[in-house]
C-alpha cells in the first residue's frame, strides 16, 4: 500500500491539452500512472495523446471514475481549476502551479477544508508511490518502491533523498510544496504514514521560516511510533532574505534551521546535516531493525 | 515585495485610511517645498525598508521649512541597519495623545488570515508580543467572508480600545482589510494607530508587503531602481532567483531547498558560500548561461558549484548552458575553476556533454558533498 495515491487511482490531468500538462502527462503514463482523463474547458469531446479530453472535472469523474485530479493549468486560472476539482467532489486534487496568488490559495484551500476533497500544493511536484503511480513532476526512474515514506517542502530535496535511498525504495513520496499556505501539511503525511501498514519508517525534509517542523515535532512526540529522520535546509540563510521559496525566510530568531533542527532532536528524531548523512541516518535505522 | 511606508500610506488614502498629509521628497530642498506648504510643525521620516528608524536617528521633527530641509539633509544619504535613504517623507506633525496597533497577514498554521490588534501601539509589535502578550489580540479572519464593520468591530473592542474611538477604529480596519484584499496585500500594519489631542484616529505609520505572484492583476508601484547590490540587480533584470553572500563559493542549483541545502554543505566543508542562486525548474542552457555570468563577474568569488538534480531540468541542457556560458565569457571564465556534480534527469548526457568539451576550468565530482568539498577546498586555497 502506500498514501494518498495508489495503483488503483484514476487520474484527470487539468489543463493536459498544455504544454506542461502534455509533457508531464506522458511522464506519468510512462511511470505506470493510470491516467484517464484530461480536463480543458471548451475541448470536450478531444483525444488528446491518446487519453480523453472533457470540458469539465465532473464530466471526467462521471465518465471515467477519476479520483484524483493534477492541476497543471497557469496560475491566473488555478483558483477556478481547484475550486471546481473540488466542487466535483474529487478525492485528492494535486496542485503543481507555481505562482498562485496567497488570496486564492487561501480561498480554495478554505472551501476544501469544508469539503471531501484532499489538496496537496499548490507549488509542489506532486506525489509518487513508486511503481504504483506518479500524480505530478517527480520523476520516476530515479527510485524503486519500498518502505520507506516521505513528505517534503522541497522538490529537488525529495528527489535527492529519494535517489539516494533509491535501493531501500519508498511506499510514498509527497511534496507539499513550499508556499506560505498550503494544503497537506507534515503532519498530515505523518498521521497517514503512520497508519499505512506498508511504511516502516519517515524521511520529513523541512527547511527555514515558519513552524511547521515544530509543529510537526510536538505531533511526532505524540503520535508517531515509526522511526522518524529528518533534514533541514537553510542553516547558512541570513536573515530577512526570502531564499527562492516564499515560504524560506528567516525574520527575527524564528524559524531558523537550527530552531528546527533542535525541536525535532528533543523529540527523538534523527537530523541529518546534508541529505547524504540523513541517508545514512535512515539506512543505518532499517539496517538496526 | 515591500512598500516604503509613502507607497503604504498613499495606498491607505486610496481605500479611505486617515493619514498624516504630506509627501515624500529625494532632496533637502524639495523637504523645504513640501514643508512650506504644509504650513506648521512637519515631521521627516526616512524612508527605508527596516524598523527601528527612529533610534538610528531617521526620523525628526521640524518647526518649519528651513528646518525640514536641515533635517532632510542629515537623514539623507544615511545608511539604517544596510539600507540607504534616498527619499524622505515630510508630513504634518501629529502628536499622538494615544498608540494603538492593528495588522491584517497571513497565518501560514492556520491557513487564514489573522487579524491582529491592541490598545498598545507604538512600541515594536515583537517587544510587545514578548512582554505583554494579553495587550495583543489575534482574531482569525475568514478568507470566504473577510472583514466587515462588526468583525472590525469586534476586533477593536477585544483589544480594548477606548469606546469613543471604536468606531472609528473600527472603519479604518475595514479599510485596512480592503488594501489587503483589494491590493493582493500579504502583510497591512499600522503601528501606531494614533488618537491625536484633537480626537481624530489615524495612521501615523505603514507597513504593506505585496504579493508578487498576483502583480499581473494590479499597478504595482515602481519597484527601486537602485538600492540593491549590483549583481542582485543585474540578475534580478535576467530574471532570475539571486541573493548575494558574504563568502566565495559561487553556488548554482535547481530547487530552492537543493540550494538551500548546497549553501549548507559547502558551509560544512568549511568555505562560506558566494551566493544563492537557484535556475528553477525545466532551467534552459540560457538560464544556466545567464546565471553563470552573473556568478562569474562576482569578484569576491573563488570557485563555483554548480549542484544540480535533475527532475523536470535535463543535465544536458545544464551542461549547454555550462558551455555556452564558459565560450561567452572567453578569459573571464576561465580563471575560476567550475566544480559540477549533475545527477538526476539525463545525467549521463550531461556529463558526456562536459567531458567532451573539456574545459579546463571545469570538473565532474559525482556525489553533492564531495563537489562542496572540492569548491570549498579550491576557494580557500585561491583566498
Amino acid at each position: 500500500m502506500s498514501i494518498f495515491l495508489s495503483k488503483d487511482s484514476r487520474v484527470v490531468v487539468q489543463g493536459m491539452t498544455g504544454a506542461e500538462g502534455g509533457r508531464h502527462t506522458a511522464r506519468m503514463v510512462a511511470a505506470g500512472t493510470n491516467v484517464v482523463a484530461g480536463v480543458t474547458p471548451g475541448k470536450g469531446g478531444l483525444v488528446h495523446q491518446g487519453i480523453p479530453v472533457f470540458s469539465s472535472v465532473a464530466e471526467a469523474m462521471d465518465s471515467t471514475g477519476a479520483d484524483v485530479s493534477v492541476v497543471f493549468v497557469p496560475p491566473r486560472f488555478t483558483k477556478g481549476a481547484v475550486l471546481e476539482a473540488v466542487d466535483a467532489g474529487i478525492g485528492l486534487c494535486v496542485v503543481i502551479t507555481e505562482g498562485v496568488p496567497v488570496h486564492d490559495s487561501l480561498e480554495f484551500l478554505t472551501l476544501a477544508r469544508q469539503s471531501t476533497t484532499r489538496i496537496i500544493g499548490p507549488n509542489c511536484p506532486g506525489l509518487i508511490s513508486p511503481g504504483a503511480s506518479n500524480a505530478g513532476i517527480i520523476p520516476a526512474d530515479i527510485t524503486a518502491p519500498g518502505r520507506i515514506g516521505l513528505v517534503s517542502k522541497s522538490g529537488t530535496l525529495t528527489y535527492q533523498l529519494m535517489y539516494e535511498l533509491r535501493d531501500l525504495g519508498f511506499s510514498t513520496a509527497v511534496g507539499i510544496g513550499g508556499d506560505p499556505v498550503i494544503g497537506t501539511t507534515h503532519i498530515d503525511c505523518l498521521r497517514a504514514f503512520q497508519d499505512d501498514p506498508d511504511t516502516d519508517a519517515i524521511v520529513m525534509i523541512g527547511e527555514i521560516g515558519g513552524d511547521a517542523e515544530e509543529r510537526a515535532a510536538a505531533y511526532i512526540e505524540q503520535h508517531v511510533t515509526k522511526p522518524v529522520v529528518a533534514y533541514v535546509a537553510g542553516f547558512t540563510a541570513p536573515e530577512g532574505k526570502t531564499m527562492g521559496h516564499a515560504g524560506a525566510i528567516i525574520s527575527g530568531s524564528a524559524g531558523t534551521a537550527q530552531a528546527k533542527k533542535e525541536a525535532l532532536e528533543k523529540v527523538g528524531v534523527s537530523v541529518g546535516r546534508t541529505p547524504s548523512e540523513t541517508a545514512r541516518l535512515m539506512r543505518a535505522l532499517l539496517e538496526a531493525a | 515585495m515591500d512598500l516604503f511606508e509613502h507607497q503604504a500610506k498613499e495606498l491607505f488614502a486610496r481605500y479611505g485610511v486617515p493619514v498624516p498629509e504630506g509627501a515624500v521628497a529625494a532632496t533637502p530642498e524639495e523637504a523645504r517645498a513640501i514643508a512650506a506648504e504644509l504650513a506648521g510643525p512637519v515631521v521627516v521620516k526616512a524612508q527605508v525598508k527596516t524598523g527601528g528608524r527612529g533610534k538610528a536617528g531617521g526620523i525628526k521633527p521640524a518647526p518649519g521649512p528651513a528646518a525640514a530641509e536641515d533635517a532632510a539633509r542629515a537623514i539623507l544619504g544615511m545608511d539604517i541597519k544596510g539600507h540607504l535613504t534616498r527619499r524622505v517623507l515630510v508630513e504634518v506633525a501629529n502628536v499622538p495623545a494615544e498608540e494603538y496597533y492593528a495588522a491584517f497577514l497571513v497565518d501560514r498554521a492556520a491557513g487564514s488570515f489573522l487579524a491582529m490588534c491592541s490598545a498598545s501601539g507604538g512600541m515594536e509589535i515583537e517587544e510587545l508580543a514578548a512582554t505583554d502578550p494579553g495587550a495583543l489580540v489575534k482574531v482569525p479572519i475568514d478568507p470566504l467572508r473577510g472583514v466587515d464593520h462588526e468583525t472590525a468591530t469586534f476586533i477593536v473592542t477585544e483589544a480594548g480600545l477606548p469606546a469613543d474611538v471604536a468606531g472609528e477604529a473600527a472603519g479604518i480596519l475595514v479599510g485596512l482589510w480592503k488594501v489587503m484584499a483589494g491590493e493582493d496585500a500579504v502583510l497591512v500594519e499600522v503601528n501606531p494607530l494614533a488618537r491625536t489631542a484633537d480626537g481624530r484616529v489615524l495612521a501615523l505609520d505603514g507597513k504593506v508587503t505585496l504579493d508578487e505572484n498576483a502583480d499581473y492583476r494590479h499597478e504595482r508601484p515602481a519597484g527601486e531602481t537602485t538600492g540593491g547590490d549590483d549583481l542582485e540587480s543585474r540578475a534580478k533584470a535576467k530574471g532570475l532567483n539571486y541573493v548575494k553572500l558574504d563568502g566565495s563559493v559561487g553556488v548554482i542549483g535547481n530547487g530552492a531547498g537543493l540550494v538551500m541545502s548546497t549553501l549548507d554543505v559547502v558551509a560544512q566543508a568549511g568555505a562560506r558560500p558566494a551566493n544563492f542562486l537557484d535556475i528553477g525548474g525545466g532551467a534552459s542552457a540560457q538560464v544556466m548561461a545567464d546565471g553563470l555570468g552573473v556568478i562569474l563577474s562576482d569578484p569576491d568569488v573563488k570557485s563555483v558549484l554548480v549542484n544540480v538534480f535533475g527532475g523536470i531540468t535535463a543535465c544536458d541542457a545544464v551542461a549547454d548552458g555550462i558551455v555556452a556560458a564558459l565560450a561567452t565569457l572567453g578569459e573571464q571564465g576561465a580563471t575560476h575553476p567550475i566544480v559540477v556534480r549533475l545527477d538526476g534527469n539525463n545525467a549521463e548526457a550531461g556529463r558526456r556533454i562536459l567531458d567532451q568539451a573539456a574545459h579546463p576550468a571545469v570538473r565532474q565530482v559525482p556525489t553533492m558533498d564531495g563537489a562542496a568539498e572540492e569548491a570549498a577546498r579550491l576557494a580557500n586555497a585561491a583566498a
